[in-house]
């Protein structure tokens, strides 16, 4: 679409000139609004706890306190556990994701007979509610009703048929597997989504000169895929970390803290202790790792394409 | 070579299947739980079916418990976050698509950010916002909070849809005297009718999951909606597990309906926007 370019002798009177220049944004006011009020304000509402003592159960606090929380975070040793567990919970459940969802979308990117159904099939587990595939998952590692432990019982890896969740050690290969179980379809989506968008002639082309299958993958697909890869893997690492839902249905962080994540940790002092200052110097900590981390990826991903070129 | 084929096909279908089995499992024991009469649960513990089936949870968790009512909350909210996220990322979505204005690249930056951030850092400063306009334990709260985290996403699934139509139509129109607004509501906007429909039902899936704010803004079973319902329940009776279970198939139903009545027009929707890269 290009704009008419106005003649110099003419401009239009101030009224429609005012009316053009503010109709997009009519257009975008009532989202503005409303993200202003429920997003913005209270984040920044939220850094300001962060230096105050705020408890929701007394009714004296509200003072600012300075650093006093972060003092308290770096000796805690619950918090410093659960920036480890988040670690290793995040790239577990993003790998886990990404690999099979890869293989999927490869899969599914071949036609056949009935590939409309095994579609609507494996993308189901993202419509089952969170809360629900949390307790759904924590129902099937429970040796009362659940059939896992007594398959791996059976496989004799364990002794005896027990809940994985209630294994300090194991424990966070629950949620893990939940978390796969519910994030694949995500993945396998938007590389279904990009495989598509690969042109047909670039492979005709390189089985024409003689490339086997394998190496067609590495040399036309895998390089078609790593921008959407990156940027997907970016988005559901802060997504996964910031995920909660599954750990406070599952474990509750427990057992001992050892599936405790930060942000698990933030919901739990918030929602059980009350403790809005404390919790909101945490989610500041996490909001920090989280920025510091996409600054890496995407100066990374500038760097590599730079290369490209 | 044919063999190596019929081995490379028959791998294919296999590896499909297992997918499809991984997906379908845990339901399929939900289900499995839901219908399997007490005495049974645990002297055939881990027997793909039961040897008896029965509806008897179903018909407790229906009559003589309080779901009904979470169901109903949960349908009210979600139908409603999805119903005004929807009008609204319309009107966004548009203004993104068609309109070049200072300060667009900007808002859309916005739009990213809060999808970046993370929610659990909103719970202490929502409820304290809330709380003295009278809006925790509400639905009307949660139809707020969930249609501005919803939105942004929205937003850009309906500008994609926008983008595929070609604005000719609507300039068409406007020579023709409608004023944009007009030929917005009567020519693009029932052009971009899959894009509404994946954006209900992406939205309405979305607020029927959400669990960590309804926790925190709702107390008390009055206005409890589903999660809420279903994880007091569990903390409550934790041993009567075919109701819970039964109560979880019922969770799984509108979402399980508008996700597969929408799902091809997701991919669709993503195909169209990748293609634009």
């Amino acid at each position: 679409m290009t704009a008419t370019p106005i003649p110099a002798t003419y401009r239009r009177p101030l009224r429609q000139r005012l009316a053009v220049t503010l109709e997009p944004w009519l257009y975008c006011a009532p989202v503005l609004i409303l993200i202003t009020a429920v997003m913005l304000v209270p984040l920044i509402l939220g850094i300001s706890y962060a230096f105050r003592d705020i408890q929701l159960l007394n009714p004296f606090s509200g003072g600012f306190v300075g650093l006093e929380h972060f003092k308290t975070l770096g000796q805690d040793d619950a918090f410093l556990r659960a920036l480890r567990n988040t670690l290793w919970w995040t790239g577990a459940s993003v790998f886990f994701q990404l690999a099979f969802g890869l293989i999927l979308a490869l899969l599914l990117n071949v036609p056949f007979a009935g590939r409309g159904l095994a579609q609507s099939l494996v993308f189901l587990p993202w419509a089952v509610p969170t809360f629900l595939a949390g307790l759904n998952w924590a129902w099937l590692f429970n040796p009362v009703i659940g059939p896992i432990p007594h398959w791996l019982f059976a496989l004799g890896l364990m002794d005896e048929p027990s809940n994985i969740l209630a294994d300090p050690s194991i424990a966070m290969w629950g949620p893990i597997l939940a978390a796969t179980w519910w994030g694949i379809p995500f993945f396998a989506i938007t590389l279904l989504a990009a495989l598509q968008s690969i042109p047909k002639d670039l492979y005709e082309a390189a089985s024409i000169d003689g490339a086997s299958p394998i190496q067609r993958f590495f040399s036309i697909t895998l390089p078609y895929l790593a921008p959407v890869i990156a940027i997907t893997v970016l988005l559901r690492t802060v997504w996964v970390a910031n995920f909660a839902d599954l750990i406070i249905v599952m474990t509750n962080g427990g057992p001992a803290d050892r599936t405790q994540t930060v942000a698990s940790y933030i919901f739990t002092q918030a929602f059980k202790r009350l403790d809005f200052g404390y919790a909101s110097a945490v989610a500041l900590v996490l909001l920090a790792l989280l920025l510091a981390y996409s600054m890496v990826i995407l100066v990374f991903r500038q760097k590599l394409s730079n290369r490209d070129k | 070579m044919t063999a190596t084929r019929l081995f490379g096909t028959l791998a294919h279908r296999a590896a499909i299947l297992c997918f499809i089995a991984f997906a379908l499992f845990p339901l399929y024991w939900l289900l499995k739980v839901s219908v399997t009469p007490n005495d049974l649960l645990y002297s055939e513990g881990v027997r793909m079916w039961p040897s008896r089936t029965t509806l008897d949870h179903f018909r407790f968790v229906l009559a003589n418990s309080e779901f009904p009512r979470f169901f109903a909350n949960s349908l009210i909210v979600s139908g409603s976050t999805a119903l005004v996220s929807t009008v609204l990322a319309a009107l966004m979505g548009y203004a993104l698509s068609r309109f070049q204005f200072r300060g667009k690249l900007w808002l859309a930056a916005l739009l990213l950010i809060t999808q970046m951030f993370p929610l659990v850092m909103l719970v202490a400063p929502i409820f304290k916002i809330l709380s003295p306009l009278g809006l925790t334990n509400s639905l009307t709260g949660l139809v707020i909070v969930y249609t501005a985290f919803n939105v942004p996403f929205a937003s850009f699934l309906m500008q994609g849809f926008f983008d595929g139509i070609p604005s000719d139509l609507e300039q068409a129109a406007m020579i023709d005297g409608a004023d944009r607004f007009t030929a917005f509501r009567h020519i693009i906007l029932p052009l971009a009718l899959p894009g509404v429909a994946a954006t209900l039902g992406f939205v309405f899936t979305a607020a029927w999951s959400e669990m960590i704010f309804a926790l925190m803004l709702i107390s008390g079973s009055e206005k409890a909606t589903f999660p809420v319902g279903l994880l007091t329940f569990v903390s409550k009776f934790s041993v009567d597990y075919g109701q819970m279970m039964a109560a979880g198939v019922l969770a799984l139903i509108p979402a399980c309906l508008f996700f597969l009545l929408i799902q091809r027009y997701l991919v669709q929707g993503m195909t169209a926007g990748a293609v634009k890269g």
